[in-house]
Protein backbone atom coordinates (compact mmCIF):
# COMPACT_ATOMS: atom_id res chain seq x y z
CA UNK A 1 0.00 0.00 0.00
CA UNK A 2 3.06 2.27 0.31
CA UNK A 3 5.33 2.35 -2.73
CA UNK A 4 8.62 4.16 -3.16
CA UNK A 5 10.21 4.13 -6.58
CA UNK A 6 13.72 5.51 -7.08
CA UNK A 7 13.22 8.32 -4.58
CA UNK A 8 15.93 10.97 -4.47
CA UNK A 9 16.15 13.79 -1.99
CA UNK A 10 18.78 16.45 -1.39
CA UNK A 11 19.19 19.04 1.32
CA UNK A 12 21.05 21.79 -0.48
CA UNK A 13 23.97 20.10 -2.21
CA UNK A 14 23.90 17.02 -0.02
CA UNK A 15 22.01 14.11 -1.52
CA UNK A 16 20.47 12.31 1.43
CA UNK A 17 18.34 9.74 -0.40
CA UNK A 18 20.00 8.26 -3.47
CA UNK A 19 17.33 6.20 -5.12
CA UNK A 20 15.16 4.40 -2.59
CA UNK A 21 12.86 1.73 -3.99
CA UNK A 22 10.73 -0.20 -1.55
CA UNK A 23 7.17 -1.20 -0.88
CA UNK A 24 5.10 -1.98 2.15
CA UNK A 25 2.13 -4.29 1.81
CA UNK A 26 -1.07 -4.08 3.82
CA UNK A 27 -0.64 -5.42 7.38
CA UNK A 28 3.07 -5.69 6.88
CA UNK A 29 5.54 -4.52 9.53
CA UNK A 30 8.75 -3.17 8.02
CA UNK A 31 11.64 -2.07 10.20
CA UNK A 32 14.21 0.36 8.89
CA UNK A 33 17.60 0.11 10.53
CA UNK A 34 20.87 1.86 9.81
CA UNK A 35 23.42 4.24 11.21
CA UNK A 36 22.59 7.76 12.33
CA UNK A 37 22.37 10.24 9.45
CA UNK A 38 21.77 7.53 6.85
CA UNK A 39 18.39 8.98 5.82
CA UNK A 40 15.92 6.86 7.78
CA UNK A 41 13.89 9.75 9.15
CA UNK A 42 13.92 11.45 5.78
CA UNK A 43 12.28 8.41 4.19
CA UNK A 44 9.43 8.48 6.70
CA UNK A 45 9.07 12.24 6.41
CA UNK A 46 8.84 12.00 2.62
CA UNK A 47 6.15 9.32 2.86
CA UNK A 48 3.74 11.62 4.66
CA UNK A 49 4.83 14.80 3.00
CA UNK A 50 6.69 16.52 5.83
CA UNK A 51 9.51 16.77 3.29
CA UNK A 52 9.26 16.98 -0.46
CA UNK A 53 11.38 14.71 -2.62
CA UNK A 54 13.24 15.66 -5.78
CA UNK A 55 12.93 12.64 -8.04
CA UNK A 56 11.13 9.31 -8.21
CA UNK A 57 7.67 8.62 -6.88
CA UNK A 58 6.01 7.79 -3.61
CA UNK A 59 2.44 6.61 -3.53
CA UNK A 60 0.05 5.59 -0.78
CA UNK A 61 -2.80 3.33 -1.85
CA UNK A 62 -2.14 4.45 -5.40
CA UNK A 63 -2.31 8.17 -4.59
CA UNK A 64 0.85 10.08 -5.40
CA UNK A 65 2.41 11.86 -2.41
CA UNK A 66 2.99 15.52 -3.19
CA UNK A 67 3.75 17.65 -0.12
CA UNK A 68 2.73 20.83 -1.96
CA UNK A 69 -0.67 19.61 -3.08
CA UNK A 70 -3.89 19.75 -1.11
CA UNK A 71 -4.22 15.98 -1.50
CA UNK A 72 -1.49 15.61 1.12
CA UNK A 73 -4.08 16.24 3.85
CA UNK A 74 -6.05 13.16 2.83
CA UNK A 75 -2.87 11.09 2.68
CA UNK A 76 -1.82 12.23 6.13
CA UNK A 77 -5.12 11.14 7.62
CA UNK A 78 -4.44 7.70 6.16
CA UNK A 79 -0.77 7.49 7.20
CA UNK A 80 -0.13 8.68 10.74
CA UNK A 81 3.25 9.34 12.27
CA UNK A 82 4.76 8.84 15.71
CA UNK A 83 7.83 10.88 16.55
CA UNK A 84 10.93 10.20 18.60
CA UNK A 85 10.18 13.21 20.80
CA UNK A 86 6.41 12.47 21.03
CA UNK A 87 5.40 16.02 19.98
CA UNK A 88 2.25 15.94 22.05
CA UNK A 89 0.38 19.23 22.43
CA UNK A 90 1.44 20.31 25.94
CA UNK A 91 -1.49 22.68 26.41
CA UNK A 92 -4.06 19.92 25.97
CA UNK A 93 -4.84 16.90 28.12
CA UNK A 94 -4.04 13.36 26.97
CA UNK A 95 -7.65 12.90 25.84
CA UNK A 96 -7.73 16.27 24.07
CA UNK A 97 -4.54 15.33 22.23
CA UNK A 98 -6.19 12.14 21.04
CA UNK A 99 -9.50 13.69 19.92
CA UNK A 100 -7.96 16.80 18.33
CA UNK A 101 -7.72 15.23 14.86
CA UNK A 102 -11.11 13.46 14.88
CA UNK A 103 -12.81 16.62 16.14
CA UNK A 104 -11.19 19.33 14.04
CA UNK A 105 -9.95 17.49 10.95
CA UNK A 106 -12.50 14.74 10.55
CA UNK A 107 -15.32 16.80 12.15
CA UNK A 108 -16.61 13.85 14.14
CA UNK A 109 -19.39 14.53 16.64
CA UNK A 110 -17.88 15.37 20.02
CA UNK A 111 -19.53 12.55 21.98
CA UNK A 112 -18.35 9.97 19.51
CA UNK A 113 -14.78 11.34 19.40
CA UNK A 114 -14.56 11.36 23.19
CA UNK A 115 -15.89 7.82 23.52
CA UNK A 116 -13.42 6.55 20.95
CA UNK A 117 -10.60 8.62 22.45
CA UNK A 118 -11.18 7.07 25.86
CA UNK A 119 -11.27 3.60 24.34
CA UNK A 120 -7.95 4.28 22.59
CA UNK A 121 -6.34 5.53 25.79
CA UNK A 122 -7.55 2.35 27.49
CA UNK A 123 -6.08 0.33 24.65
CA UNK A 124 -2.63 1.81 25.31
CA UNK A 125 -3.08 1.34 29.07
CA UNK A 126 -3.73 4.96 29.98
CA UNK A 127 -7.45 5.04 30.78
CA UNK A 128 -6.72 6.78 34.07
CA UNK A 129 -4.56 9.51 32.50
CA UNK A 130 -7.18 11.01 30.17
CA UNK A 131 -7.36 14.35 31.98
CA UNK A 132 -3.61 14.72 32.58
CA UNK A 133 -1.45 17.15 30.58
CA UNK A 134 1.53 15.56 28.77
CA UNK A 135 4.29 17.33 30.74
CA UNK A 136 3.03 15.50 33.82
CA UNK A 137 3.37 12.07 32.14
CA UNK A 138 6.46 9.89 31.86
CA UNK A 139 8.14 9.55 28.48
CA UNK A 140 6.68 6.08 27.99
CA UNK A 141 3.20 7.33 28.82
CA UNK A 142 3.60 10.31 26.49
CA UNK A 143 4.63 8.07 23.63
CA UNK A 144 1.64 5.82 24.25
CA UNK A 145 -0.64 8.87 24.12
CA UNK A 146 1.05 9.80 20.85
CA UNK A 147 0.29 6.34 19.50
CA UNK A 148 -3.34 6.71 20.60
CA UNK A 149 -3.44 10.10 18.86
CA UNK A 150 -2.15 8.49 15.67
CA UNK A 151 -4.70 5.67 15.93
CA UNK A 152 -7.53 8.14 16.47
CA UNK A 153 -7.24 9.15 12.82
CA UNK A 154 -8.07 5.52 11.95
CA UNK A 155 -5.03 5.36 9.69
CA UNK A 156 -4.28 2.61 7.22
CA UNK A 157 -0.62 2.72 8.25
CA UNK A 158 1.53 4.25 10.97
CA UNK A 159 5.11 5.48 10.58
CA UNK A 160 7.26 5.31 13.72
CA UNK A 161 10.48 7.33 13.82
CA UNK A 162 12.64 5.86 16.59
CA UNK A 163 9.67 5.79 18.98
CA UNK A 164 11.72 4.54 21.94
CA UNK A 165 15.02 6.35 21.43
CA UNK A 166 14.16 9.24 23.75
CA UNK A 167 12.96 6.96 26.54
CA UNK A 168 14.64 5.82 29.71
CA UNK A 169 15.50 2.14 29.27
CA UNK A 170 12.91 0.91 31.75
CA UNK A 171 10.13 2.63 29.78
CA UNK A 172 10.98 1.16 26.39
CA UNK A 173 9.11 -2.08 27.00
CA UNK A 174 5.69 -0.52 27.61
CA UNK A 175 5.84 1.29 24.26
CA UNK A 176 7.15 -1.71 22.33
CA UNK A 177 4.42 -3.94 23.75
CA UNK A 178 1.74 -1.49 22.57
CA UNK A 179 3.34 -1.54 19.12
CA UNK A 180 3.55 -5.30 19.14
CA UNK A 181 -0.18 -5.50 19.87
CA UNK A 182 -0.87 -3.16 16.96
CA UNK A 183 1.18 -5.39 14.68
CA UNK A 184 -0.72 -8.44 15.89
CA UNK A 185 -3.98 -6.65 15.09
CA UNK A 186 -2.82 -6.25 11.51
CA UNK A 187 -1.76 -2.61 11.43
CA UNK A 188 0.57 -1.69 8.60
CA UNK A 189 3.69 -0.26 10.20
CA UNK A 190 6.99 1.22 9.13
CA UNK A 191 9.30 1.46 12.11
CA UNK A 192 12.69 3.14 12.25
CA UNK A 193 14.32 1.58 15.28
CA UNK A 194 17.49 0.49 16.99
CA UNK A 195 15.57 -2.14 18.97
CA UNK A 196 16.86 -5.24 17.22
CA UNK A 197 14.86 -7.56 19.46
CA UNK A 198 11.65 -5.86 18.37
CA UNK A 199 12.71 -5.98 14.72
CA UNK A 200 13.51 -9.68 14.94
CA UNK A 201 10.29 -10.65 16.72
CA UNK A 202 7.73 -8.33 15.15
CA UNK A 203 8.96 -7.20 11.74
CA UNK A 204 8.09 -9.09 8.60
CA UNK A 205 10.87 -7.38 6.72
CA UNK A 206 13.93 -5.33 7.55
CA UNK A 207 15.59 -2.67 5.39
CA UNK A 208 19.15 -1.74 6.17
CA UNK A 209 19.92 1.81 4.99
CA UNK A 210 23.36 3.34 4.80
CA UNK A 211 24.39 6.52 3.04
CA UNK A 212 20.97 7.08 1.49
CA UNK A 213 20.67 3.70 -0.21
CA UNK A 214 19.08 0.41 0.79
CA UNK A 215 22.13 -1.77 1.29
CA UNK A 216 20.26 -4.91 2.20
CA UNK A 217 16.68 -6.00 2.71
CA UNK A 218 14.78 -9.16 3.31
CA UNK A 219 12.91 -11.21 5.87
CA UNK A 220 13.65 -9.88 9.34
CA UNK A 221 15.23 -13.05 10.62
CA UNK A 222 17.52 -13.52 7.67
CA UNK A 223 18.78 -9.91 7.55
CA UNK A 224 19.33 -9.79 11.29
CA UNK A 225 20.68 -13.30 11.80
CA UNK A 226 22.59 -13.84 8.55
CA UNK A 227 23.39 -10.43 7.11
CA UNK A 228 24.98 -10.78 3.68
CA UNK A 229 26.52 -7.36 3.16
CA UNK A 230 29.68 -6.43 5.10
CA UNK A 231 28.22 -3.04 6.04
CA UNK A 232 25.15 -4.70 7.52
CA UNK A 233 27.33 -7.14 9.39
CA UNK A 234 29.47 -4.33 10.72
CA UNK A 235 26.44 -2.23 11.76
CA UNK A 236 24.73 -5.12 13.54
CA UNK A 237 27.93 -6.05 15.35
CA UNK A 238 28.24 -2.49 16.64
CA UNK A 239 24.60 -2.27 17.69
CA UNK A 240 24.46 -5.67 19.37
CA UNK A 241 27.91 -5.55 20.96
CA UNK A 242 28.63 -1.85 21.57
CA UNK A 243 31.75 -2.65 23.65
CA UNK B 1 -0.95 71.06 50.39
CA UNK B 2 -4.34 72.37 51.27
CA UNK B 3 -4.23 74.49 48.18
CA UNK B 4 -3.48 71.40 46.14
CA UNK B 5 -6.53 69.58 47.48
CA UNK B 6 -8.63 72.60 46.85
CA UNK B 7 -7.38 72.69 43.23
CA UNK B 8 -7.89 68.97 42.93
CA UNK B 9 -11.53 69.19 43.85
CA UNK B 10 -11.93 71.87 41.23
CA UNK B 11 -9.97 70.27 38.37
CA UNK B 12 -10.47 66.55 38.75
CA UNK B 13 -13.95 66.50 37.17
CA UNK B 14 -12.63 68.28 34.08
CA UNK B 15 -9.53 66.12 33.92
CA UNK B 16 -11.69 62.99 34.16
CA UNK B 17 -13.18 63.91 30.79
CA UNK B 18 -9.62 63.76 29.51
CA UNK B 19 -9.11 60.43 31.24
CA UNK B 20 -12.14 59.09 29.43
CA UNK B 21 -10.74 60.11 26.05
CA UNK B 22 -7.33 58.70 26.98
CA UNK B 23 -8.99 55.37 27.71
CA UNK B 24 -10.98 55.47 24.48
CA UNK B 25 -7.87 56.24 22.42
CA UNK B 26 -5.78 53.60 24.22
CA UNK B 27 -8.35 50.80 24.04
CA UNK B 28 -9.31 51.63 20.46
CA UNK B 29 -5.76 51.69 19.18
CA UNK B 30 -4.90 48.62 21.25
CA UNK B 31 -7.64 46.64 19.52
CA UNK B 32 -6.70 47.92 16.08
CA UNK B 33 -2.97 47.34 16.58
CA UNK B 34 -3.63 43.82 17.87
CA UNK B 35 -5.69 42.85 14.86
CA UNK B 36 -3.31 44.47 12.37
CA UNK B 37 -0.25 43.12 14.18
CA UNK B 38 -1.68 39.61 14.09
CA UNK B 39 -2.34 39.95 10.36
CA UNK B 40 1.20 41.20 9.68
CA UNK B 41 2.68 38.43 11.85
CA UNK B 42 0.66 35.68 10.17
CA UNK B 43 1.66 37.02 6.76
CA UNK B 44 5.26 37.01 7.95
CA UNK B 45 5.20 33.35 8.99
CA UNK B 46 2.97 32.18 6.12
CA UNK B 47 5.92 31.01 4.07
CA UNK B 48 4.36 32.67 1.00
CA UNK B 49 7.08 34.86 -0.50
CA UNK B 50 4.96 37.84 -1.54
CA UNK B 51 3.11 38.01 1.80
CA UNK B 52 6.36 37.68 3.74
CA UNK B 53 7.95 40.51 1.76
CA UNK B 54 4.88 42.73 1.96
CA UNK B 55 4.61 42.35 5.71
CA UNK B 56 8.34 42.93 6.27
CA UNK B 57 8.19 46.09 4.15
CA UNK B 58 5.06 47.37 5.90
CA UNK B 59 6.53 46.81 9.34
CA UNK B 60 9.71 48.67 8.44
CA UNK B 61 7.87 51.60 6.91
CA UNK B 62 5.61 51.91 9.93
CA UNK B 63 8.53 51.64 12.33
CA UNK B 64 10.48 54.25 10.45
CA UNK B 65 7.85 56.98 10.78
CA UNK B 66 7.37 58.89 14.05
CA UNK B 67 3.93 58.46 15.55
CA UNK B 68 3.31 62.19 15.50
CA UNK B 69 3.99 62.37 11.76
CA UNK B 70 1.68 59.43 11.16
CA UNK B 71 -1.03 61.25 13.13
CA UNK B 72 -0.51 64.47 11.15
CA UNK B 73 -0.64 62.50 7.94
CA UNK B 74 -3.90 60.80 8.77
CA UNK B 75 -5.57 63.87 10.22
CA UNK B 76 -4.31 66.63 7.95
CA UNK B 77 -3.37 64.91 4.67
CA UNK B 78 -6.01 62.24 4.23
CA UNK B 79 -8.81 64.83 3.81
CA UNK B 80 -7.02 65.86 0.59
CA UNK B 81 -7.73 62.35 -0.65
CA UNK B 82 -11.35 62.61 0.37
CA UNK B 83 -10.95 60.74 3.66
CA UNK B 84 -11.99 63.12 6.41
CA UNK B 85 -11.81 61.65 9.88
CA UNK B 86 -12.66 63.10 13.25
CA UNK B 87 -9.66 63.80 15.45
CA UNK B 88 -10.56 60.86 17.68
CA UNK B 89 -10.86 58.46 14.72
CA UNK B 90 -7.58 59.68 13.30
CA UNK B 91 -5.86 59.20 16.66
CA UNK B 92 -7.12 55.65 17.07
CA UNK B 93 -6.18 54.71 13.51
CA UNK B 94 -2.78 56.42 13.66
CA UNK B 95 -1.74 54.92 16.97
CA UNK B 96 -3.21 51.57 15.95
CA UNK B 97 -1.15 51.48 12.78
CA UNK B 98 1.99 52.75 14.52
CA UNK B 99 1.80 50.11 17.20
CA UNK B 100 0.82 47.30 14.84
CA UNK B 101 4.50 47.05 13.89
CA UNK B 102 5.54 46.33 17.49
CA UNK B 103 2.62 43.99 17.98
CA UNK B 104 3.59 42.11 14.82
CA UNK B 105 7.19 41.63 15.91
CA UNK B 106 6.04 40.39 19.30
CA UNK B 107 3.51 37.98 17.80
CA UNK B 108 6.06 36.71 15.31
CA UNK B 109 8.65 36.06 18.01
CA UNK B 110 6.05 34.13 20.01
CA UNK B 111 4.94 32.08 17.02
CA UNK B 112 8.49 31.26 15.96
CA UNK B 113 9.39 30.17 19.48
CA UNK B 114 7.03 27.20 19.16
CA UNK B 115 8.83 23.91 18.55
CA UNK B 116 8.74 22.78 14.92
CA UNK B 117 7.74 19.34 16.18
CA UNK B 118 4.40 20.79 17.27
CA UNK B 119 3.66 21.96 13.76
CA UNK B 120 4.71 18.63 12.27
CA UNK B 121 2.53 16.75 14.73
CA UNK B 122 -0.41 18.93 13.71
CA UNK B 123 0.33 18.32 10.04
CA UNK B 124 0.52 14.56 10.49
CA UNK B 125 -3.00 14.49 11.88
CA UNK B 126 -4.12 16.31 8.75
CA UNK B 127 -4.34 19.88 10.01
CA UNK B 128 -3.92 22.64 7.46
CA UNK B 129 -2.01 25.87 8.04
CA UNK B 130 -4.80 27.85 9.63
CA UNK B 131 -6.05 25.03 11.85
CA UNK B 132 -2.46 24.43 13.00
CA UNK B 133 -2.14 28.11 13.89
CA UNK B 134 -5.46 28.30 15.67
CA UNK B 135 -5.39 25.04 17.60
CA UNK B 136 -1.70 24.38 18.17
CA UNK B 137 0.63 27.36 17.64
CA UNK B 138 -1.27 30.42 18.83
CA UNK B 139 -2.58 28.92 22.09
CA UNK B 140 1.01 28.05 23.05
CA UNK B 141 2.46 31.30 21.73
CA UNK B 142 0.09 33.37 23.91
CA UNK B 143 2.11 32.51 27.00
CA UNK B 144 5.23 33.97 25.39
CA UNK B 145 3.44 36.89 23.81
CA UNK B 146 1.54 38.18 26.85
CA UNK B 147 4.32 39.79 28.96
CA UNK B 148 5.62 41.99 26.11
CA UNK B 149 2.01 42.61 25.12
CA UNK B 150 1.38 44.07 28.57
CA UNK B 151 4.38 46.34 28.16
CA UNK B 152 3.06 47.50 24.82
CA UNK B 153 -0.24 48.35 26.54
CA UNK B 154 1.60 50.57 29.02
CA UNK B 155 3.51 52.33 26.25
CA UNK B 156 0.27 52.85 24.34
CA UNK B 157 -1.42 54.37 27.35
CA UNK B 158 1.37 56.91 27.59
CA UNK B 159 1.65 57.46 23.85
CA UNK B 160 -2.08 58.13 23.65
CA UNK B 161 -1.04 61.62 24.83
CA UNK B 162 0.31 62.18 21.32
CA UNK B 163 -3.30 62.40 20.20
CA UNK B 164 -3.25 65.85 21.78
CA UNK B 165 -1.20 67.04 18.79
CA UNK B 166 -4.24 66.58 16.58
CA UNK B 167 -6.62 68.26 19.03
CA UNK B 168 -7.98 65.23 20.87
CA UNK B 169 -8.65 66.63 24.33
CA UNK B 170 -7.33 63.61 26.18
CA UNK B 171 -5.77 63.84 29.61
CA UNK B 172 -2.53 65.60 28.68
CA UNK B 173 -4.20 68.22 26.49
CA UNK B 174 -7.01 68.74 28.97
CA UNK B 175 -4.33 69.40 31.61
CA UNK B 176 -2.49 71.81 29.40
CA UNK B 177 -5.70 73.73 28.65
CA UNK B 178 -6.57 74.07 32.33
CA UNK B 179 -3.01 75.03 33.25
CA UNK B 180 -2.76 77.72 30.64
CA UNK B 181 -6.05 79.29 31.65
CA UNK B 182 -5.51 79.10 35.45
CA UNK B 183 -1.69 79.26 35.69
CA UNK B 184 -1.85 76.55 38.34
CA UNK B 185 0.81 74.47 36.62
CA UNK B 186 2.02 72.57 39.67
CA UNK B 187 -1.38 71.38 40.80
CA UNK B 188 -2.64 70.57 37.34
CA UNK B 189 0.35 68.65 36.03
CA UNK B 190 0.79 66.80 39.33
CA UNK B 191 -2.81 65.67 39.00
CA UNK B 192 -2.25 64.68 35.37
CA UNK B 193 0.84 62.66 36.27
CA UNK B 194 -0.99 60.96 39.16
CA UNK B 195 -3.86 60.03 36.86
CA UNK B 196 -1.55 58.44 34.29
CA UNK B 197 0.18 56.58 37.10
CA UNK B 198 -3.16 55.36 38.45
CA UNK B 199 -3.97 53.91 35.05
CA UNK B 200 -0.50 52.42 34.54
CA UNK B 201 -0.18 50.63 37.86
CA UNK B 202 -2.87 48.01 37.18
CA UNK B 203 -1.21 47.34 33.82
CA UNK B 204 2.20 47.00 35.45
CA UNK B 205 0.75 44.50 37.91
CA UNK B 206 -0.89 42.67 35.00
CA UNK B 207 2.48 42.35 33.24
CA UNK B 208 4.00 40.92 36.41
CA UNK B 209 1.16 38.41 36.59
CA UNK B 210 1.76 37.40 32.95
CA UNK B 211 5.48 37.04 33.58
CA UNK B 212 4.95 34.81 36.60
CA UNK B 213 2.53 32.70 34.63
CA UNK B 214 4.91 32.38 31.68
CA UNK B 215 7.80 31.42 33.93
CA UNK B 216 5.87 28.80 35.81
CA UNK B 217 5.39 26.64 32.73
N1 LIG C 1 16.10 19.73 7.30
C1 LIG C 1 17.36 19.33 6.98
N2 LIG C 1 18.22 20.20 6.44
C2 LIG C 1 19.47 19.82 6.10
N3 LIG C 1 19.95 18.59 6.28
C3 LIG C 1 19.13 17.68 6.83
C4 LIG C 1 17.79 17.99 7.22
N4 LIG C 1 17.22 16.90 7.73
C5 LIG C 1 18.15 15.93 7.68
N5 LIG C 1 19.29 16.38 7.14
C6 LIG C 1 20.50 15.60 6.89
O1 LIG C 1 20.14 14.49 6.13
C7 LIG C 1 20.84 13.35 6.56
C8 LIG C 1 19.87 12.24 6.89
O2 LIG C 1 19.12 12.64 7.97
P1 LIG C 1 18.03 11.70 8.66
O3 LIG C 1 17.09 11.22 7.64
O4 LIG C 1 17.48 12.43 9.80
O5 LIG C 1 18.94 10.49 9.17
P2 LIG C 1 18.59 9.36 10.21
O6 LIG C 1 17.18 9.46 10.59
O7 LIG C 1 18.91 8.08 9.50
O8 LIG C 1 19.51 9.57 11.37
C9 LIG C 1 21.71 13.76 7.72
O9 LIG C 1 23.02 13.97 7.24
C10 LIG C 1 21.10 15.05 8.16
O10 LIG C 1 22.10 15.91 8.67
MG1 LIG D 1 16.34 9.93 12.45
Amino acid sequence: MIELRDVHKSFGKVEVLKGITASVAKSEVVCIIGPSGSGKSTILRCINGLESYDRGEISVEGARVDSNDRSIVAIRTRVSMVFQRFNLFPHRTALENVIEGPLYVKKEPREQAIARGRALLAQVGLADKAEVHPPKLSGGQQQRVAIARALAMQPKAILFDEPTSALDPELVGEVLSVMRKLADDGMTMVVVTHEMGFARDVADRVLFIDGGVIVEQGAAKSVLNQPQHPRTQDFLRRVLHPL
Amino acid sequence: MQKFFHDAVEFVPILLQGVWLTIVVTVGSLLLSTVLGLVWALMRVSGIGILVGLSAALINVIRGIPIIVLLFYIYFVMPDFGIALSALQAAVIGLGIAYSAYQAENFRAGIEAIDKGQIEAAQTIGMGWWLTMRRVVLPQAVRIILPPYGNIMIMMLKDSSQASTITVAELALQGKLIASSTFKNTSVFTLVALMYLTMSIPLILLVRHFENKANRK
